[in-house]
């Protein structure tokens, strides 16, 4: 490290005070790849915490990005519930058939106490294994998903659609109760050492729930989670659009907003100066058949767009598909050390 | 802006405020006795509109599927399926590729029904299940929504058992991994890609013409 190389802690907070930092950080949101470190399955991956402590060492020795990321999968919090999860050898574990089969059933919804539930313990053993390893020197990224976005999995999304529309007092019932698995989930992962958390809402976006509904529903959670978490937070709402609500979601009371590639990454960095910094928008999806030359001219363009500070670089979904090769990955990683430099 | 251009979109307005009963007298006037004069008219323009209206971030996802299903609902007494009216088309089948995130489908599969297609709606299936369907119910257009790129990839693999079983069946996609990478349903080896329903419903007409 030169002398006047910042930590990756340092870089990071420095870009989330909207100044600019040595380069602009870069989170490379890798879950997966960690078992193709270790030649493992997936699902033998995510077994026990030692794997996925020393997949996320590895994983950034490799590509030297800014960032641990601590989530095992998202359908963990479904298991949380007593929900399904079926396990793919070439993707992310997804939630099965959703628990809640009829409205009805939300009444009989209890939250369910994070340090019972083994694959939420071995989360916070991740966190804690990577807090002790990597001092204070590289921010741990935890994740909750929103309690507005959750029953996407719980109850599926055409009935949890249904229920926003049609039955408003269950509505309130079940944010009741993901609301309080949300604070306890995302506190009991600060404790064990996150140093922030993704606070997933993909329902936030406009292209999902009209903003007028939003507002009166997936914010107030919003909202009222964010303001009992015991540590900062960044707003991340999938790969959907945000520029109609930034007004809104900068003032939930995150330290950063996600930016999807369906957006002008300069618009959505304008809108939110001084409000809230950015996080985006690399194209999860396509980047799986990039070439690494591509790869290159992709990040060139983000951190054009995204000149100076308030801004990390990352891709627009919040997990990077395991079918993304270590070349282009590398060749993310490179283009952004050497392209992001503070000018 | 014409009459029928400005009937469309305050039929499209009926359908985003859920006005269930504004939208069912606006079809009972326009259909005239004949269902599908509503559907040419009404239906399928007012979910292109919305459709569109989506893709450029003027709706919701949740409003392109209420709207989807009111539609549905009005067609499906309008003109049963059981009716002979419906479409006289290839058998037409849609299905979830080892998914559970039904969302996609289900707005599809209202679409085509309001636009007067008999659909089979098979749920959810592996990609040698969904192939051996295909085959022994002889089906003609399979159109697969998927959300989770895994489930996109195993496109692949139907169109595989469908080319070694000999079937000439079409496929048509759709989700978010082909929206976000506009090349995917060319490499998957799908016929095409519907981007919202109404381009799906385009997709299968177009479809139904090459093969009849």
């Amino acid at each position: 490290m030169c002398p006047t190389e910042m930590t990756s802690m340092e870089r990071v907070l420095t870009a989330l005070s909207h100044r600019e930092p040595d380069r602009a950080p870069l989170f490379l949101l890798l879950t997966m790849h960690g078992a193709k470190e270790l030649d493992l399955s997936i699902r033998d991956y995510f077994s026990t915490a030692e794997h996925v402590i020393e997949g996320q060492l590895r994983l950034r020795a490799r590509y030297g990005h800014d960032c641990f990321y601590s989530l095992l999968y998202a359908a963990a919090e479904i298991e949380a519930f007593g929900g399904e999860v079926i396990w793919y050898e070439d993707g992310p574990p997804n939630s099965g058939a959703p628990f809640i089969r009829r409205p009805e059933d939300i009444l009989d919804l209890t939250a369910p106490v994070p340090e019972d539930i083994p694959c939420l313990r071995r989360t916070l053993e991740v966190i804690a294994g990577l807090k002790e390893r990597a001092g204070g020197e590289v921010p741990i990224i935890g994740v909750v998903i929103a309690p507005f976005s959750l029953p996407v999995m719980q109850m599926g999304f055409p009935s949890y659609i249904e229920l926003i529309y049609e039955q408003p007092a269950l509505l309130r019932r079940l944010m009741a109760v993901n609301q309080e698995f949300c604070v306890a989930w995302a506190n009991a992962q600060f404790r064990a050492g996150a140093t922030a958390i993704c606070y997933f809402d993909p329902l936030a976006s406009p292209d999902m729930i009209p903003p007028e509904i939003f507002c009166q529903t997936g914010l107030a959670a919003a909202r009222h989670c964010l303001s009992r978490f015991s540590g900062p937070a960044v707003m991340h709402i999938g790969s959907g659009r945000c520029l109609s609500m930034i007004k809104e979601l900068a003032a939930v009371g995150a330290v950063a907003l996600s930016a999807s590639v369906l957006e002008d990454l300069t618009e959505v960095k304008a809108a939110c100066k001084g409000k809230i910094a950015v996080a985006g928008n690399l194209n999860g999806i396509e980047m799986r058949r990039w070439t690494p030359a591509q790869a290159e001219e992709k990040v060139r363009q983000a951190l054009a767009a995204a000149a100076g500070g308030g801004f990390i670089l990352a891709d627009n979904h919040g997990e990077i598909p395991w079918q993304v090769s270590d070349e282009v990955l590398l060749a993310i990683a490179e283009a952004a050390r050497r392209l992001g430099q503070k000018r | 802006m014409t009459g029928a251009d400005s009937g469309v979109d305050f039929f499209a307005g009926r359908l985003l405020a859920l006005d269930r009963l504004g939208a069912e007298r606006m079809l009972l006037k326009e259909a005239q006795g004949s269902p599908f004069r509503a559907v040419e008219c009404l239906v399928v323009p007012a979910l292109e509109e919305i459709g569109r209206r989506w893709e450029r971030g003027g709706v919701a996802l949740a409003q392109v599927y209420m709207s989807s299903r009111i539609c549905e609902e009005l067609m499906e007494e309008m003109l049963p399926a059981s009716s002979p009216e419906r479409i006289r088309c290839p058998k037409i089948a849609i299905a979830l590729l080892d998914d559970y995130h039904a969302l996609g489908k289900m707005i599809v599969c209202a679409a085509l029904r309001a636009s007067g297609c008999a659909v089979r709606d098979w749920g959810r299936l592996t990609a040698e299940e969904l192939a051996a369907q295909v085959v022994r119910e002889q089906v003609g257009i399979v159109l697969i929504s998927a959300l989770m790129l895994r489930s996109a990839l195993q496109v692949r693999k139907v169109r595989q058992l469908l080319d070694a079983a000999g079937s000439p069946a079409k496929i048509i996609v759709g989700g978010a991994p082909f929206r976000f990478d506009p090349e995917l349903w060319r490499e998957v080896g799908a016929d095409a890609a519907g981007g919202n329903a109404a381009e799906a419903v385009r997709a299968v007409a177009r479809c139904v013409a090459e093969l009849t």
